[in-house]
């Protein structure tokens, strides 16, 4: 086979905003009345649009045969340069040559019906996902192996567990065979065991010689799965090569990006008395961190703004999610008994963690922040921080990958 | 890797084969009937039911109507079957259409996370609502059973009226439901379509109750035949009851030609609007 599998030129996609709007789609009503304000104020600054490159200018060949990870920061392109290629979403620039039957998994189930049963969702999955009749009833037996639902078969899914019904949609599309695959983060479900399975399945189906496009943020995958990756950055292709080569690229990257800036996040609640607008991690001395890092000491600052006076009785809260959205634990402190009687004229907060206990991995967090027993400002998903592995024991040892998410100190003793 | 398979996506490119495509994707198609199908009679406790006992009221009512307003019937005819030639089709036009206008709002889901052939969707709608109507001819049969009352050779021409009917609701409901993606409002002009087209439709009435009737003024009867359903009603009652319900030929072309033009937009504005559904659902 000579020549590119996939070959993108100069792709580029424009997404349009609109700040005034609330809703997330039009009314003709609106189009209408703000046309017609606009004919009687004719000034052109009001305009409550402006243009968004989610792709710029964007360039790569993809080998047959290869296993591409693409990764990124959230918002750089990542979803959508997949939703160019499945076609799902037209592109504004630029061109892709496919060669070959694409397959996309963009979301664990889609189409999934609650009301049918499992063996009809499982026809009426593998149709939307592009399979002919005759190839679901080929794999049938195989599918319902793998998601292992046999006797689950004749119920209908809205009676499933959310461990079942993910396992048998991603059984499903683990059993397309397309020439490529294109698949979105959808290992983030299920549970710890499921997920090695999908793992291995994908692994399976990448090595059958089939080209696999792999989107996620759990590089130990994309480093377990991936012969090459991609690494977008607003966008824009920053590199591509090797996994290993890219992975180091992106981690240093996003190390001088773990600076947050938080001001202009629109999804806040409260009264805004005070409000997070920045966020970045420290060691001990104050020197700007890029990651964490497993027993070292953490610093989480955060830079404050205050809208008001008095601030009395100001409490603050830091919920930590794992990659799987999973909350691990709650910093607050109000727990820890330190509720600041008074915080006028402060801009910054700390949060120190002597000796992190996280395991290496993405993590994200929510702030909320009350004053005088208001709410102030909550916001939910505010940023994330990565941690590095490191030596927590000190003993050079640390515990196999999947036996939990964090560390806790302990010692042994025979008597 | 023998055979070759290229796709070449550009902006505005769309599909270079969208008819290849579309008919490549009929196994979807036929299953998401099936799922609107199934999930319709797994929900309602009455089920099949359904399909029969709306028909029924509707032609109940429509029968009074027309009973009580002294709508014209030929001798010999009983009005009930009059009546229910009309409602069959006016039905299949009013769940077909506001189904086919809500068919992409309701699969948003599946708009943005998988390609297809937009136009599946709306077709597979159809496709649920020209099964119910065939449940309803049944209603038809049984009734002209047991007014003993026979169809003459007209009765072949039919599936021509029955294809007029889902020409005239696909063609209109293409266009409302590309434009309810856009502009949201475009809902609530749906229930309202349905229900003002039942008052001008001759469903209750019929158009000789207006062709013949010389106190209504020349441009009203035209204005009438743009009516796009009453070229199908009109054929479903010819092909029933034969020259006792002879077809209005300039209301008829009027009317058909109208159902047309309504398709060739629909499929039109529909194609040129299809790129940007995932990006505006």
């Amino acid at each position: 086979m000579s020549g590119p599998i996939i070959r993108v030129e100069g792709l580029g996609k424009r997404f349009t905003l609109h700040h005034k709007q609330r809703e997330r789609y039009t009314a003709l009503r609106d189009v209408l009345s703000e046309r017609a304000r606009s004919l009687f104020r004719p000034d052109k600054s009001q305009a409550s649009t402006s243009d968004f490159w989610a792709l710029k200018d964007l360039s790569f060949d993809i080998q047959a045969g290869d296993r591409v990870g693409i990764i990124g920061r959230n918002g750089a392109g990542k979803s959508t340069l997949l939703k160019v290629l499945s076609r799902i979403v037209d592109p504004t620039k630029g061109r892709v040559t496919i060669e070959g039957r694409l397959a996309s998994l963009l979301e664990v189930g889609t189409g999934f019906h609650p009301e049918l049963s499992g063996r009809e969702n499982i026809y009426l999955n593998g149709a939307i996902l592009g399979m002919s009749r005759k190839e679901i009833t080929a794999k049938f037996d195989e599918i319902v192996a793998f998601a292992d639902v046999e006797r689950f078969l004749d119920t209908p899914v809205k009676r499933y567990s959310s461990g079942m019904y993910v396992r048998l949609a991603f059984a499903v599309a683990a059993h397309l065979e397309p020439e490529i695959l294109v698949v979105d983060e959808v290992l983030a479900v299920g549970d710890a065991e499921f997920q090695r399975k999908c793992l291995g399945k994908m692994k399976e189906v990448a090595m059958g010689g089939r080209t696999v496009l792999f989107v996620s943020h759990n590089m130990a995958a994309i480093q377990n799965l991936c012969s090459t990756a991609i690494y977008l950055k607003q966008g824009q292709l920053i590199t591509q090569g090797a996994t290993a080569d890219v992975l180091t690229a992106y981690l240093k990257d996003t190390g001088s990006a773990a600076r947050m800036d938080l001001s202009e996040r629109p999804d806040r609640q409260g009264n805004g008395a005070i409000r997070f607008t920045g966020f970045y991690l420290s060691d001990e001395d104050g020197r700007e961190l890029a990651a964490a890092q497993s027993g070292a000491t953490v610093v989480f600052n955060f830079d404050i703004e205050a809208r008001s006076a008095p601030l009395r009785d100001v409490k603050v809260a830091m919920g930590i999610d794992d990659q799987y959205g999973q909350r691990i634990t709650h910093l607050s402190n109000e727990v820890a008994g330190q509720v600041f009687a008074q915080a006028d004229g402060m801009k910054r907060l700390s949060i120190r963690v002597p000796r992190c206990p996280l395991r290496n991995g993405n993590y994200t967090f929510t702030l909320f922040s009350s004053v005088n027993g208001e709410i102030a400002d909550y916001l939910l998903n505010a940023g994330g921080f990565h941690v590095e592995s490191g030596d927590y024991f000190g003993t050079g040892r640390t515990p196999a990958e999947d036996q939990g998410t964090f560390f806790v100190d302990h010692s042994f003793n025979l008597s | 890797m023998t055979a070759k398979h290229r796709v070449v996506i550009e902006p505005g490119s769309g599909s270079q084969n969208y008819w290849g495509d579309l008919w490549q994707y009929r196994g979807l198609l036929l299953f998401l009937a099936w799922r609107d199908l199934a999930v319709r009679y797994k929900q309602t406790t009455i089920g099949v039911l359904w399909a029969v006992v709306r028909p029924l009221l509707t032609i109940g009512a429509m029968w009074f109507i027309g009973w009580l307003f002294g709508s014209n019937v030929p001798e010999g005819t009983p009005r009930i079957l009059i009546v229910c030639a009309a409602t069959l089709p006016w039905q299949f036009f009013a769940t077909s259409f506001s189904e086919t206008a809500n068919s992409l709002v309701a699969n948003s889901n599946l708009l943005t996370k998988v390609y297809f052939p937009r136009l599946i969707l709306p077709f597979s709608t159809v496709l649920v609502s020209a099964i119910d109507l065939l449940v309803a001819l049944l209603i038809m049969v049984v009734l002209m059973a047991f007014y003993a009352y026979l169809p003459g050779p007209e009765v072949v021409l039919l599936p021509v009226f029955i294809l007029l009917t889902l020409v005239s609701s696909l063609g209109a409901g293409l266009l409302i439901a590309a434009l309810n993606v856009k502009y949201r409002d475009f809902r609530y002009l749906i229930p309202f379509i349905v229900q003002f087209g039942l008052y001008v439709t001759p469903v209750a009435f019929t158009s000789q109750d207006v062709f013949g009737n010389p106190d209504i003024p020349e441009a009203l009867k035209y204005l009438y035949a743009c009516n796009p359903m009453v070229a199908a009603v009109d054929g479903f009652r010819y092909a029933l009851f034969g020259a006792s319900q002879p077809i209005h030929w300039v209301g008829f072309g009027i009317s058909s030609c109208i159902s047309l033009v309504l398709l060739i937009i629909g499929i039109v504005y529909f194609r040129r609007t299809e790129r940007g559904f995932a990006d505006t659902i």
